[in-house]
C-alpha cells in the first residue's frame, strides 16, 4: 500500500562534536514558555528551539524531512506539542533506538510515523545516515534503504495498534472505525 | 502463570488477557486535564465530538496548577476555556486554588488502590505512591479518554529492584531517590514498571513514596510500585479515601524482565546537578558550590513533611541575604497543615517567600525560574537545559536546599 512507504530527507541530531543526542527532552523540542498555544499551525516555528545547537531547525527543515535522534527521544513531560511542531513542519516522521513512553503514544495518536532503529551509532559511523540523505521505508514491514547511497537498511515495523491509527490517520478517526 | 502488580491492575481494567508486552484496551478510573493540555483537550473534544456527552462525567475532571492563577492573559483564556466546557458537561474543577492534581486525586480518595487514572501530567505516575496505575498522556489521548472512557496501553514488563542496608540518617527519601535515578539512568527500567522492595522503602511514608514514584518519569520509567508497607501508611492513605488500603501485590511466580539489587548502605546526602536528573553526585562532592536561589516545592516535595523537614533547619537561622527561598506547598490541604502547624510563619520569619499552592518550577510563569548566570537548587525534579530558564538548577532534598540557601552556598544541614 503506497502510504505505507515513507520517504524524505534526513536530518541526524548530532551534537556539536558530531555525537548523536540522546535523551533530547521536551522543553528541547519545544519550550514550556510556549505551551499556551493551541493552534497546530503556529507550534512548527518552536520546534528544537532548545536544543543546543538545532535553534534554527525550523528554518531549515523542509516539508517531507524526516528526523533522527538518539535514544529516549522525547522524555519529560506529557505535551503534544512536542509532537505537532513536527507536523506543522510537515515532518515526514522520526527514527530513533527509542522513544519515551508518552512521546511514542502522542506521535502514534497523532499519525506520525515513529520508528525504532537499532545500532543507530554505528549506522552513523558507518556513515550509513548523513543529513541530506534520502531515505524511504515501508511502516509496516520496516525494510528501509538509503537512497542516496544506495544502502539497505532495516527499521522496526510499526506494532499492530500504531499501524491501525497510522492507516485511519489518528485515533480519533481510528475509534470511529470501531463504534 | 503469576502476574506482577501491573498486570494485575490492568487485568481489572480489561478484557483482553493483560501480559506484558501486549497491547491491551484499559479502562479508566478517572481522566483528567490541566491548565496545560487542557484547552487542546477541549479543542480536540469539540472538533472530533462536538457536544455530545462524556463517557462519565463523573470519572471526568479538570485540575489547574501550572499557572496558578493565571500568570499571563493566554492562561486565563485557556483556563476559562476549560471552566466553560465544564460547565457545559458538568465536570468538576479543581480550580487554581487546589494545588498539584496528581496530589489533589490522593487528598480526595479519587486515587485508589489498584484503580487507573489518566492526565495530561507526566508526573501522573506520583500515583503509583497509594498502589494506583497513574500514567500522563497527551491531549489527543486524553480528549478520547474523555469521550470513551477507555485508552490502549502497551502491558509494560517489570523490573524487581530489591534496596539492601540502611542509608545514614542525614538522608530522606529525595537522596535515595535521585540515587537511584543515577544507578538506573534512562535505561534500566525505560519504559518499564518498577517494583521497590526493602526496609528503606517499606518504611516510606506517603510523603517520601510520592518523592520516589514521581521520579520515575526521569527515569524512563512507567510507573513504580512500593509494595510492602506498614501500619501507618495504611492508616494516612485511609483517611483520604475512606477504605481499607489493600494495594495489589506481585504473584510470587511473576515474571519479571530483570531483577537489580542495590545496596544503599549508608547513603549520604545525593544532589543531581546540571544538566540531567540522573547526572548525580554526593553532596560531599558538589558541597560549596555557590547559589543564588533555592526552590522547596513540586509534586515530588511538595507535601508537608517536606516543608516541616526545611523548617527544622531554618527555624533558628535566617536564609542568606543574598538568596531568594522560594516555597510552593503542593495542594490547599498542605498550606493549611503549614499554616496550622507555625510552619509557615517559620519559613516566613527565615526569609523565604511562600506563595500560593501549585506545581512552581516547571515552566515559563511558575515562581522558581533562573536568569542567565543564576544557580538554583531545588526539590523539583527535573533540570534540563533551559527548563527553567538560563540558569543552572542542582536537585537536592527539602533539608540540602534549606541548609544550602541559609550557607549561600551547598551544603547540609551539619555544615551549619
Amino acid at each position: 500500500m503506497e502510504k505505507d512507504i515513507r520517504q524524505g530527507r534526513i536530518w541526524v541530531l548530532l551534537d556539536k562534536d558530531g555525537k548523536i543526542i540522546e535523551d533530547i527532552d521536551t522543553d528541547q523540542i519545544y519550550h514550556n514558555a510556549h505551551l499556551h498555544i493551541t493552534d497546530i499551525a503556529e507550534m512548527g516555528q518552536f520546534a528544537l528551539g532548545n536544543l543546543e545547537g538545532w535553534t534554527d531547525f525550523p528554518k531549515k527543515c523542509q516539508g517531507g524531512n524526516i528526523i533522527i535522534a538518539g535514544r529516549n527521544f522525547g522524555a519529560g513531560s506529557s505535551r503534544q506539542q512536542a509532537v505537532d511542531c513536527f507536523i506543522a513542519l510537515k515532518v515526514n516522521a522520526l527514527l530513533a533506538p527509542s522513544f519515551s513512553a508518552i512521546y511514542f503514544r502522542n506521535a502514534v495518536n497523532s499519525g506520525l510515523p515513529v520508528l525504532g532503529v537499532r545500532d543507530l551509532e554505528s549506522l552513523i559511523a558507518g556513515k550509513k545516515f548523513v543529513t541530506g540523505d534520502v531515505i524511504r521505508f515501508d511502516v509496516k514491514t520496516g525494510q528501509a534503504e538509503n537512497l542516496s547511497r544506495g544502502i539497505p537498511l532495516k527499521l522496526e515495523p510499526m506494532s499492530s495498534v500504531q499501524y491501525e491509527i497510522f492507516k485511519a490517520g489518528d485515533l480519533f478517526k481510528y475509534g470511529k472505525t470501531l463504534t | 502463570m503469576g502476574q506482577t502488580i501491573i498486570e494485575k491492575i490492568i487485568q481489572l481494567h480489561s478484557k483482553d488477557e493483560a501480559v506484558s508486552g501486549r497491547i491491551v484496551w484499559m479502562d479508566l478510573d478517572i481522566r483528567s486535564a490541566r491548565d496545560f493540555g487542557g484547552p487542546n483537550v477541549v479543542k480536540h473534544y469539540e472538533r472530533e465530538y462536538g457536544d455530545s456527552p462524556l463517557a462519565d462525567k463523573s470519572k471526568t475532571f479538570f485540575t489547574f496548577d501550572l499557572c496558578a492563577p493565571a500568570s499571563s492573559l493566554k492562561y486565563a483564556d485557556n483556563q476559562q476555556a476549560c471552566r466553560d466546557f465544564a460547565r457545559r458537561h458538568g465536570i468538576e474543577v479543581f480550580d487554581v486554588d487546589r494545588g498539584i492534581g496528581s496530589h489533589v486525586l490522593i487528598e480526595e480518595g479519587l486515587a485508589r488502590p489498584g484503580s487507573t487514572i489518566v492526565g495530561t501530567d507526566s508526573h501522573m505516575n506520583v500515583l503509583g505512591a497509594v498502589g494506583c496505575f497513574g500514567q500522563g498522556m497527551g491531549d489527543v489521548d486524553i480528549a478520547f479518554a474523555f469521550k470513551t472512557g477507555t485508552t490502549w496501553f502497551e502491558v509494560p514488563e517489570s523490573v524487581k529492584v530489591v534496596l539492601k542496608g540502611k542509608p545514614s540518617a542525614v538522608t530522606d527519601a529525595k537522596d535515595l531517590t535521585l540515587f537511584l535515578g543515577k544507578e538506573l539512568g534512562t535505561k534500566k527500567i525505560a519504559l518499564r514498571s518498577a517494583e521497590f522492595y526493602g526496609e528503606t522503602v517499606k518504611d516510606l511514608g506517603l510523603a517520601g513514596r510520592i518523592t520516589l514514584c514521581s521520579m520515575i518519569t526521569e527515569m524512563a520509567g512507567i510507573i513504580g510500585f512500593i509494595p510492602e508497607y506498614g501500619a501507618e501508611l495504611a492508616g494516612e492513605i485511609k483517611r483520604f479515601s475512606g477504605q481499607a488500603f489493600s494495594p495489589a501485590s506481585a504473584d510470587k511466580d511473576a515474571l519479571y524482565a530483570d531483577s537489580l539489587k542495590l545496596d544503599v548502605t549508608g547513603l549520604p546526602p545525593q544532589v543531581a546537578v546540571p544538566p540531567s536528573p540522573n547526572s548525580v553526585k554526593s553532596l560531599a562532592e558538589v558541597r560549596g558550590t555557590r547559589i543564588d536561589s533555592g526552590f522547596i516545592g513540586s509534586c515530588t516535595n511538595g507535601r508537608t513533611e517536606d516543608f516541616a523537614r526545611a523548617a527544622e533547619i531554618l527555624r533558628i537561622r535566617k536564609v542568606k541575604k543574598s538568596v531568594m527561598l522560594k516555597v510552593v506547598p503542593a495542594t490547599r490541604r498542605v498550606y493549611e497543615e503549614l499554616l496550622k502547624r507555625g510552619i509557615l510563619k517559620t519559613l516566613f520569619e527565615s526569609g523565604a517567600i511562600v506563595v500560593n499552592p501549585g506545581c512552581g518550577g516547571c515552566a515559563e510563569g511558575h515562581v522558581g525560574l533562573t536568569g542567565k548566570g543564576e544557580t538554583q537548587i531545588s526539590t523539583g525534579n527535573r533540570n534540563f537545559p533551559g527548563k527553567q530558564g538560563k540558569g543552572r538548577t542542582y536537585l537536592a532534598s527539602p533539608a540540602v536546599v534549606a541548609a544550602s540557601c541559609v550557607a549561600g552556598e551547598i551544603a547540609g544541614p551539619e555544615d551549619l
